[in-house]
């Protein structure tokens, strides 16, 4: 399993053998191997990759340091992806977009667009009362359950609360394009989180 | 304002396609590819243009024609598909508005577009 942090820039389309084709363009600058985790030293075998640049004083001391001993600069994001063989890997080594190419399937896993305390109509798609008729039931829940059996509320039970802003990942996304020297790639169909999120896009396999 | 890596790679895609130059009131002859099994034959489609909508590849036209029983076929044919094998610009008509949805009410005479001379 390896992978790359990528920026979300937007959404366009492509026309592949006469049909339209949904894509969202991302921006993937390469990472840096920061350190190398073996199975007798560490219990598992990965490597710890470094994304975006970043200023000094936004790292804390631990992190600053352990960058500068290998020398590296400050990096936004440390993230590990285990590895069968991490022979083939050394320290400062870059990890860059061609790990991926056209028609490759992929994971892309971000934070989702958060909504804030939302209701159950926004929440979890459910119809709502009549809008006229002085109904007074316009966007509410409804029953949420029996009376003495079972005299409580199912777990579970969808309600009112926060929306968004959590970790979703969606799998199996094909590679529509792989530009090297932008920095680009192109997935089919759509990705969590807004525009300018950081998202990770995991190649499957090792 | 787009992101500069999205219309480049936009640009890329509407790169080499060459298409004439057509605006809304403009009537049209659009030649569309069509496959049926294996076999694949054009069809052509002329109308009046009533609305050219978006940007980039996403960019589209609408051509209203009226068709047999006076009845009104509007067809939305994305600008740079594949499946456009021509464009071709049958008369210059002169609007005064960029979309022409009020000619849906039209009919006759009154859905008549003068000739643009320039």
């Amino acid at each position: 399993m390896i992978g790359l942090i990528a920026k979300k820039l937007g959404m366009s389309q492509i026309y592949m053998s006469g049909k339209a084709v949904p894509v969202t363009i991302l921006e993937a600058e390469p990472g840096i191997i920061t350190q190398i985790k073996t199975k007798e030293r560490d219990g598992y075998n990965a490597i710890q990759v470094g994304f975006v640049d970043t200023k000094e004083r936004r790292l804390t001391k631990p992190e600053f340091v352990k960058l500068k001993k290998v020398g590296i600069t400050p990096k936004k994001v440390l993230k590990e992806f285990r590895v069968k063989d991490v022979s083939q890997y050394s320290v400062k080594d870059e990890i860059r977009l061609d790990i991926f190419k056209d028609g490759d399937l992929v994971d892309v896993m971000g934070k989702s667009k958060g909504h804030g305390f939302s209701g159950v109509m926004k929440r979890h798609n459910f119809a709502g009362g009549p809008g006229g008729h002085g109904s007074m039931f316009n966007r509410r829940v409804g029953s949420i359950g029996n009376c003495e059996f079972p005299g409580r509320v199912v777990k579970g039970r969808k309600m009112p609360g926060h929306y968004g802003d959590v970790t979703v990942t969606v799998q199996n996304l094909e590679v529509i394009r792989v530009d090297q020297e932008k920095n680009i790639i192109a997935i089919k169909g759509a990705v969590p989180g807004p525009k300018g999120e950081y998202v990770n896009i995991i190649r499957k396999g090792n | 304002m787009r992101n500069k890596f999205i219309e480049a790679f936009e640009a890329k895609q509407i790169e080499g396609k060459e298409i004439p130059e057509f605006r809304p009131g403009d009537t049209v002859r659009v030649a569309v590819e069509i496959k049926e099994g294996e076999k694949k034959r054009i069809q052509n489609f002329e109308g009046v243009v009533i609305a050219i909508k978006g940007q980039g590849a996403g960019k589209t036209f609408t051509v209203r024609k009226i068709g047999a029983n006076n009845i009104g076929i509007e067809r939305i044919f994305p600008l740079y598909s594949e499946s456009i094998a021509g464009i071709e610009v049958v008369r210059k008509g002169k609007v005064r508005r960029a979309k022409l949805y009020y000619l849906r009410g039209k009919t006759g005479k009154k859905a008549r577009i003068k000739e643009r001379r320039d």
